[in-house]
């Protein structure tokens, strides 16, 4: 309670001390981040108030009390889900204080430069190499699916320093300037006919040794806090009752009874059955996390969203009737182009969400993470962990 | 934008106290020693199978337990449906043959929801089973759906008043009764002078004879309930009936899907613990990842599964007007997942699932029977469709 009150009377102070009228909205979240409530389980300094991570709600109740809008995660959507907690956990001071302050303002857009085109589910195979070159590295290599790399000041890059190492031992982690010299940025068009993420080619960039996060050798480790909080960001978004596509879906359902038939009702009903338990789902694990009592249901979010997300889109597009045979538009574009509530054909949402099943973690990979480490189950026999990385087939 | 039937409520708490983790430990210890599936098993070979009276005297008389949904001034421990569904989870969990879905919700439902107009007339009957003196049932086939229509293969007239305080004469035969040779209290729908009604009947009067059937699911046998010129207690006029019937097997319903969830649980535990320490090609069979998959989605749907079973007990103790979606939502979604996770594990087993002397058997025969229970997932989903507005073709 003297940590909610404490919490409070922080933010009626920052409240009153910066009128959010006289300033733009990336001035107020720099006062918010020096008042150390940006992430109040970071430490002072960092944003934070060294306090628990459970009273964060508290800052958000109680800005949303004083009329500030609820914060927009879209201003920098890597770099807050997972740029940050990683910093957190693995960052020097001088790290800490030169990128956190802009990641949360949103003035300094991240990206993540993990999968290449021959290490995707098998990240830890990955070939881009980072040569010791006097007190920086030297980066060749190409990355793939980098979402906002061509917005990007900042990316998390994962890359060989040691080939003679066996796979996970080999790598480092590095804090990559994207506007470095050999930093080439290409649209990657996709199924859809548009470029939503890109390739990133990287020819001699150099990265001074002050921007390695963790150890050298220890890119593994730092990388593993990166794609924990990735999954928790993509599986994680709460919903209400029929929000987002399923809503579409149930609109053009009670809107168009022609459209019906009683083998799409059958589906219909199980999925909006699948919908409906994993929204509560999500919600227990939040009130269990809000509690202190997390358990290890989150790893099935992610999972469940997947599939969810493309029977509700493949229904969608089967009862659309005729025009389900049409396409809006096949131009090569970047996907902001497109502009938000842009409203796409059926067949946009088919396509992208046969992407769900494999972005973040492949439904394979998934049950892999649930086997192991939910239910414990023995590892599966393998060839490539225990010989050099330059040795293992590829 | 969104209809009535669809709004949006703010979902309660899915999580568990601090009290109500102790609840579970405790029946979990109690059930563990006492209800072992060995011990389940031998029972389905004697002559007084399949019900454990002495494990049901502790659990209704000294734990308290039959009591849970029964407010404190008859005598119970005034608690909800959460804990009631937890206790549900755990009797599932063992297959534990005792009748408490019967009693302690069924038939409980609906003689506290009488009380409003015959409080004085079943507050003793309430005292008695909140005590684990008496047991009772709701003699509904259990193979009724809640949406079915009135029950009319029990008739009746009137012998001596009008009202609850009077008494009454049934003749007829309900099949499929949920513990009906445990109960000594029969809660009966009927058509009394052609119109709908609940009485209580008494099993030992005469004119009630009840015979055991053979189940699927022989570790909760249900029986055949036989009524000539029985006499019975109207404890509702027929303006409630039908309404008091229909909340009884909704919160039935809703909670036997805790019964699912935790019966599922163990029943997915016990595939996990073998895969683990099976080995056939020089290795534990739980190493394969098309085993390893199969296990994590099955994991993945009973975390599903578990968010909607106890999001309907929160609806049923909360009174929430999302309770009858929540009920029709958790009998199909969890009873098919339930079924599945049986239907796997025996599978997962090999060839030792498929054995008498191994429990596979049990909770598929558990599972399978549940989900067809007071509806079939079919019908559940129609309900589902009529609450959440989804209309057919």
């Amino acid at each position: 309670m003297e940590d909610h009150d404490h919490i409070r009377a922080r933010v009626r102070d920052l409240v009153a001390r910066h009128d959010l009228a006289g300033m733009t909205q990336r001035e107020f979240l720099g006062h918010r981040f020096d008042a150390g409530l940006a992430w109040v389980h970071a430490p002072a300094g960092c944003g934070g108030l060294g306090l628990s991570r459970a009273l964060q709600p508290v800052v958000e109740e109680e800005l949303a009390a004083a009329g500030v809008p609820r914060l927009n995660l879209a201003r920098n959507p890597i770099g807050l889900g997972m740029g940050a907690p990683t910093v957190l956990a693995h960052g020097t001071d001088g790290q800490r204080a030169r990128l956190l302050r802009p990641l949360w303002t949103g003035e300094e857009v991240w990206c993540q430069l993990f999968s290449e085109p021959g290490a995707g589910s098998d990240l830890a195979g990955l070939a881009t190499r980072a040569v010791r070159d006097g007190d920086a590295w030297v980066v060749d290599g190409q990355k793939v699916w980098t979402s906002l790399a061509h917005h990007a000041r900042w990316a998390m890059l994962l890359a060989r320093t040691d080939p003679q190492e066996p796979k996970h031992r080999g790598m480092t982690y590095f804090v990559l300037d994207m506007q470095a010299p050999g930093v080439e940025v290409l649209p990657l068009r996709q199924a859809t006919g548009q470029a939503e993420f890109n390739e990133v080619f990287l020819t001699g960039v150099r990265i001074p040794d002050t921007m390695r996060l963790g150890d050298v050798g220890q890119g593994w480790t730092v990388a593993t806090t990166t794609l924990m909080n990735e999954r928790v960001a993509i599986g994680g978004a709460a919903a209400p009752r029929e929000g987002g596509p399923l809503g579409e879906l149930m609109r053009l359902w009670r809107d168009r009874p022609e459209l019906r038939t009683p083998g799409l009702h059958h589906r219909l009903l199980r999925l909006w059955a699948r919908a409906e338990a994993a929204r509560i789902g999500n919600e227990r694990t939040r009130q269990a996390n809000a509690a202190g009592k997390p358990g290890p249901e989150g790893s099935a979010a992610k999972l469940a969203y997947a599939g969810i997300a493309q029977d509700i889109s493949r229904l969608h597009l089967e009862l659309t009737g005729p025009d389900a045979l049409g396409y809006d538009d096949w131009t090569f574009r970047r996907s902001e182009m497109t502009g938000s509530g842009e409203v796409r054909h059926a067949g946009f949402h088919y396509l992208r969400t046969r992407a769900n099943s494999i972005e973040g973690g492949t439904n394979e990979v998934l049950r892999g993470v649930i086997a192991d480490r939910v239910l414990d189950l023995p590892r599966e026999p393998r060839t490539d962990t225990k010989l050099p990385w330059k040795d293992v087939p590829r | 934008m969104t209809t009535p039937h669809v709004a949006d409520q703010p979902i309660p708490s899915l999580i568990h106290s601090d009290v109500e983790d102790d609840l579970r430990a405790t029946l979990r210890a109690v059930l563990g020693e006492r209800s072992s599936w060995q011990k389940v098993l031998a029972r389905l070979d004697t002559p007084e199978q399949p019900y454990d009276d002495d494990l049901w005297k502790t659990l209704a008389q000294d734990l308290g337990l039959a009591g849970l949904l029964i407010p404190e001034r008859f005598g119970g421990a005034g608690a909800t449906e959460r804990e009631a569904a937890l206790v549900l989870e755990e009797l599932g969990r063992f297959l534990t043959p005792v009748p408490y879905l019967a009693s302690a919700v069924l038939a409980t439902t609906a003689l506290l929801s009488c009380c409003p107009w015959a409080e004085s007339d079943v507050a003793g009957d309430l005292a008695a089973l909140a005590d684990g003196s008496t047991t009772a049932t709701l003699a509904v086939s259990a193979h009724r759906a809640p949406t079915a229509a009135f029950p009319d293969t029990v008739t009746g007239v009137r012998t001596r008043g009008a009202g609850t305080g009077g008494t009454a004469m049934l003749t007829g035969t309900v099949p499929h009764v949920l513990a009906a040779d445990r109960a000594e209290l029969l809660i009966v729908p009927a058509l009394l002078d052609g119109a709908p009604h609940l009485l209580l009947v008494r099993s030992t009067d005469p004119g009630v004879s009840v015979t055991r059937e053979t189940c699927l699911d022989a570790t909760r046998p249900l029986g055949t309930v036989v009524l000539k010129d029985a006499e019975a207690r109207p404890l509702t006029g027929q303006n409630v009936a039908v309404a008091v019937l229909r909340h009884a097997v909704d919160t039935g319903v809703a909670l036997l899907a805790s019964e699912q969830l935790g019966a599922a649980e163990a029943a997915f535990e016990a595939a996990v613990d073998y895969l683990r320490t099976r080995h056939q090609f020089g290795r534990p069979i739980g190493s394969f990842q098309a085993l390893r998959h199969r296990a994590a989605d099955l994991w993945s749907e009973l975390a599903a599964a578990r968010g909607t079973a106890r999001y309907a007990a929160a609806c049923a103790a909360e009174d929430s007007a999302d309770f009858p979606l929540s009920a029709a939502l958790a009998a199909a979604h969890v009873g098919d997942i339930a079924v599945r996770v049986a239907e796997e594990s025996l599978h997962l087993h090999g060839g030792i699932g498929f054995t008498w002397e191994h429990p596979a058997h049990l909770y598929v025969k558990r599972a399978m029977s549940s989900a067809l229970m007071f509806g079939s997932p079919d019908q559940h989903y129609a309900e589902l469709a009529r609450l959440a507005d989804i209309p057919g073709a």
